[in-house]
């Protein structure tokens, strides 16, 4: 073995005990979750045991959990429906119609995410308390739709300036109208960045705990709130809560790993060429 | 820019009118809450007494001032901050330049270690306190106590570390997510020409690779900084801002004025110190990250 090919061999296993810890406690928690009750508990830990999906159909036996997934499911694809509807039309304007200012209007976008949340709870609540938007499915999708929009219209602009304008040119001189050449030439054109971006916004508005956590009880408390009622320990539950832990983070984890190319994008807002 | 020339089409709506609606709603969105929140930060406020609406001028700044829990929750948040940022860029570092390096199963290897910045933060808080941290049925105490060193309770006696690395885990990946495409960017030519130069291992970490990776880690430091000022979730989960006020931060300690005690007054004056901190930090990391950019030049 020469010198090269041992250094490749370290790399090899200093990588995967690297990637190995870093995914151990999720590894761990799913494996929990087809543990017995007992066994979930015992120490020493163990990996040997018989199997069961008992913990997994106990957790849909349950309405609440169906109730708080449903929720999750609406206000992530809410939130995500309504950023889009905002960010195409105005990514559009300015990657295809330019103007002195547009660079300004993009690192003003940005810079509203240096307002923290925490900075305008009070007010937020308030204002959605007298809306009568507190709790609310509604609600709850304003506020993350609002809250993804800088980034989804970063990452749409990024992917429609890739579109040639001279393909745009061809269709204007047909007569098309603004919203004919926006709906049937840059969005097909663009369709798989309008879906890494939906991805993205996806995952990020299913994660989001800060303001689920303060603005939800239960008609519209999402999975995060669920999962966090179970902050005071309770011994003999943890199979059932790793199994309903795993239903909660799989779709996403799925989507994470699908889309994690095209995420950099629009994670780095043009830092990273 | 010459297109609108090209149809003098009348029909054509202003294509900058597009921009109307995601502009507005920003602009709602962003100055509505904070012109509340500066107004209310003036008031007598409290829910549970209501009709005690009164201007109030800087009192509530000067109680939250001179009070301890707000220079302990200053604190709080300036050393999560710190504390999570270097962790984070560091290790985000170290395993990009690792799964940079070609071997068997580096994609795998990839999806396993950018994995954790999926995970919904409750969950994750979940995961560490009961399964990994749970001084009676956790693995770690399990394991310290096998090898013979014995094991402490790690949210009462080192609440804020213990938060830290439950954070760190969840941003690592997002260091790497950022940082691994970056380095791939860089130009092969110019590390063979530097190995043929005789520069081998870290010297050409140090001179080729760290001042290319400069730029994205402020990306990665700003992005982070947004996100952890506002850390709410995995306290909430774990400590409860406990033992006492040990990891309180200013999003816990304005959560417990707004939502125990009823003080908008107070807990509006809180929210915007909290605006001014995110400022003044940003500010400072980007003149700090300006001027090591110059250096690396």
């Amino acid at each position: 073995m020469n010198r090269s090919s041992k250094i490749t061999w370290a790399v090899a296993l200093l990588g995967w005990a690297i990637a190995l810890a870093m995914f151990f406690p999720i590894g761990w928690m799913f494996l929990t979750s087809f543990k017995p009750e007992i066994v979930a508990v015992s120490t020493p830990p163990t990996i040997v045991f018989s199997p069961t999906l008992e913990n997994y159909s106990a957790v849909l036996r349950r309405a609440d959990y169906i109730a708080f997934a449903r929720h999750s499911v609406a206000v992530a694809l809410g939130a995500t429906v309504l950023a889009l509807l905002l960010a195409i039309p105005g990514a559009y304007s300015m990657a295809f119609h330019p103007t002195k200012r547009t660079r300004d209007i993009l690192v003003w976008m940005m810079s509203t995410k240096m307002l923290p949340a925490v900075g305008v709870l009070v007010p937020i609540y308030l204002l959605w308390r007298d809306l009568h938007l507190l709790d609310t499915i509604f609600g709850l999708i304003v506020i993350d739709g609002l809250s993804v929009l800088p980034i989804v219209v970063w990452m749409l602009f990024s992917f429609f300036q890739e579109i040639p304008s001279v393909i745009l040119e061809a269709a204007r001189m047909d007569g098309a109208t603004l919203f004919g050449e926006l709906l049937r030439i840059v969005v097909p054109i663009s369709g798989p960045g309008i879906l890494a971006t939906a991805l993205l916004s996806i995952i990020l508005c299913w994660n989001e705990a800060f303001w689920s956590l303060n603005l939800t009880t239960v008609k519209a408390a999402t999975l995060t709130v669920f999962t966090a009622s179970f902050s005071s320990p309770e011994g003999l539950f943890w199979a059932k809560l790793s199994a309903a832990s795993t239903l909660s983070i799989a779709p996403i984890l799925v989507f994470g790993w699908m889309s994690q190319r095209q995420m950099v994008r629009g994670l780095s807002f043009g830092g990273v060429k | 820019m010459n297109d609108a020339a090209v149809v003098p089409n009348s029909r054509r709506l202003a294509p900058t009118s597009l921009l109307a609606p995601s502009v507005t709603m920003l602009l709602l969105w962003m100055i509505v809450p904070l012109a509340m929140t500066l107004w209310f930060s003036i008031q007598h406020y409290n829910l549970l007494a209501p009709g005690r609406h009164a201007f109030a001028g800087l009192a509530n700044y000067v109680e939250l001032l001179t009070h301890r829990a707000l220079w302990i929750a200053m604190g709080n948040t300036l050393l999560l901050l710190g504390l999570i940022l270097a962790t984070t860029v560091t290790f985000g570092t170290a395993f990009a330049v690792l799964l940079n390096a070609e071997f068997p199963g580096r994609q795998v290897c990839r999806s396993l270690v950018i994995a954790p910045f999926f995970v919904m933060p409750t969950v994750s808080a979940l995961i560490w306190k009961n399964m990994l941290m749970n001084p009676v049925f956790g693995l770690f105490p399990w394991f310290t106590r096998s090898l013979g060193i014995g094991s402490i309770e790690y949210f009462s006696r080192a609440p804020l570390l213990s938060i830290v690395a439950i954070v760190s885990w969840e941003w690592v990946p997002f260091a790497v997510l950022i940082l691994l495409p970056a380095l791939q960017s860089l130009n092969p030519e110019q590390v063979e020409a530097a190995r043929l130069d005789g520069a081998h291992g870290f010297a050409i970490f140090r001179h080729i690779q760290l001042p290319h990776l400069l730029r994205p880690m402020v990306v990665v430091a700003m992005i982070e900084m947004i996100f952890l000022l506002s850390l709410f979730a995995e306290i909430y989960v774990t400590t409860g801002g406990g033992p006492g006020l040990a990891s309180t931060n200013l999003a816990y300690l304005i959560f417990r004025e707004a939502f125990f005690a009823w003080d908008v007054g107070l807990a509006s004056a809180g929210g915007v110190l909290a605006i001014i901190l995110a400022n003044v930090a940003s500010l400072f990391l980007m003149r700090m990250v300006g001027r090591n950019l110059q250096d690396a030049r």
